[in-house]
């Protein structure tokens, strides 16, 4: 204290400083701009989420007869070109080579092949949702992993719901599977598989295109 | 006639607030920011629902550009000491008979991102440090039956690292035929279950909806 009075005294006419010297804070406002703008640019908020996919066993042995499916749960599913898609129901037989099945046409869209398969998977889906419903209004009260279990029980205990067969034409793109695979998990589609197509399938979904055949008759 | 006098400074504007949010906003990206990859070709993703966020280490990336090349990645997130990268080229030199040296093993090791050029080139894209030559010779790893690298590859990863994960990271423009091939080549090599990378879309649908 005895100090700063002693300075007083010696200043005299000097005016005593209200307030703290101000620094040029721009250089420092600038760098820090540039630094958010580099940082918001390249920084990754949302990680990219996976999609787990499981594959069957590859079937080494050619004369191996397919797995037998009943014909009437099959719903053929077929990627096409431009972003369509083409569905037939059951199964193509040997006879039928001649006189092929046509062919419905839908989309990627909610009203087209979600509202389908939505049709055909009702009764699963709402057992799953129904659960999923008390889960969230806190009706029944377990864990996540559970909830995950209970689910999947469903779905290897369901016995009506389609059979999808998801064949993909050669024009179709990646974006195609994996959305169809997405609609799958959407719909709670139980049983679902990434099948080759057939040479008849080609040549069906050519025909609905309109584009020129190049599918060969396989021989048997 | 009384001078107005005018101010020769300019007014100060206390910067300090602003100077405190820049601060706080520029520490928040700093620490929560995961450099996005740097991919050697712009891979546009599918979407869909699936929440599960992408495994940091123990990867095995497959990269399919737009234009149907394929790339690879191996990633072992923050774990260096096992040193998976140098140990798979070296075992990819041994099968194609390139013999490479130390520095190109380290070469390998350091570099960033996935990588998809033949064996017949990987000495050249080692030594070769600037980036646009490099892209030059990222031509895609070779798929076909006769030259299948990317099945090499993939036996290679796994057997230097069995507890590796299969990711395929796919544009949405990717054309089908090389999605099945690099799919039959998995398949072949037992790769069984894999993950597809994708953005997240969350849909909600009710069962109102369905009832229509």
């Amino acid at each position: 204290m005895a100090e700063i009075i002693q300075e007083e005294k010696a200043g005299g006419k000097k005016k005593a400083k209200k307030h703290a010297p101000h620094i040029d804070m721009t250089p420092m406002v600038d760098l820090m701009c540039l630094l958010i703008t580099f940082f918001m640019l390249t920084s990754a908020l949302n990680k990219p989420k996976i999609m787990e996919i499981v594959l069957p066993e590859k079937q080494t042995d050619p004369n191996a007869a397919p797995p037998k499916i009943a014909a009437a749960r099959t719903l053929n599913v077929i990627l096409g070109p431009d972003n369509k898609i083409y569905i037939y129901h059951g199964v193509v037989k040997e006879e039928d080579y001649s006189n092929l099945p046509p062919l419905e046409e839908t989309d990627y869209s909610p009203t087209g092949i979600r509202k389908m398969l939505l049709e055909r998977n009702r009764a699963l889906f709402k057992k799953i949702d129904d659960v999923s419903n008390q889960v969230l209004t806190g009706k029944l009260v377990i864990s996540q992993d559970s909830l995950q279990a209970v689910k999947r029980q469903m779905k290897k205990d369901d016995g009506t719901g389609p059979i999808v067969l998801i064949k993909a034409y050669k024009k179709a793109n990646y974006g195609n599977v994996v959305d169809i695979l997405d609609e799958m998990n959407i719909c709670g589609v139980a049983h679902y598989m990434l099948v080759d197509i057939t040479w008849y399938e080609e040549k069906m979904v050519e025909t609905a295109a309109g584009i020129p055949s190049t599918a060969v008759v396989a021989k048997k | 006639m009384p001078k107005i006098k005018l101010p020769t400074k300019s007014p100060h504007i206390d910067m300090t607030p602003m100077v405190d949010l820049f601060s706080v906003v520029l520490m928040f990206l700093m620490l929560t920011a995961t450099m996005s990859p740097n991919d050697p070709a712009t891979v546009d993703t599918p979407n869909s629902i699936s929440e599960k966020p992408t495994p940091n280490f123990n990867t095995m990336t497959l990269l399919l550009s737009k234009d149907d090349r394929v790339f690879i990645n191996f990633d072992n997130g923050e774990d260096t000491t096992l040193k998976f990268r140098p140990k798979i080229l070296a075992e990819m030199g041994k099968r194609y008979n390139v013999e490479f040296t130390e520095t190109e093993l380290k070469e390998f090791e350091k570099f960033p991102s996935s990588m998809g050029v033949p064996m017949s080139k990987m000495k050249d894209f080692l030594a070769t440090k600037d980036t646009k030559a490099r892209a030059l010779l990222e031509t895609g790893i070779p798929i076909d039956s006769t030259d299948n690298q990317l099945a090499d590859w993939i036996l290679f990863t796994r057997q230097v690292n069995p507890n590796v994960q299969a990711c395929i990271k796919g544009d949405s423009k990717t054309s089908y035929p090389v999605v099945k091939k690099v799919l039959d080549i998995m398949q072949e090599k037992n790769v069984k279950q894999f993950n597809l990378i994708t953005n997240l879309d969350a849909v909600k649908i009710n069962l109102a909806e369905i009832q229509k």
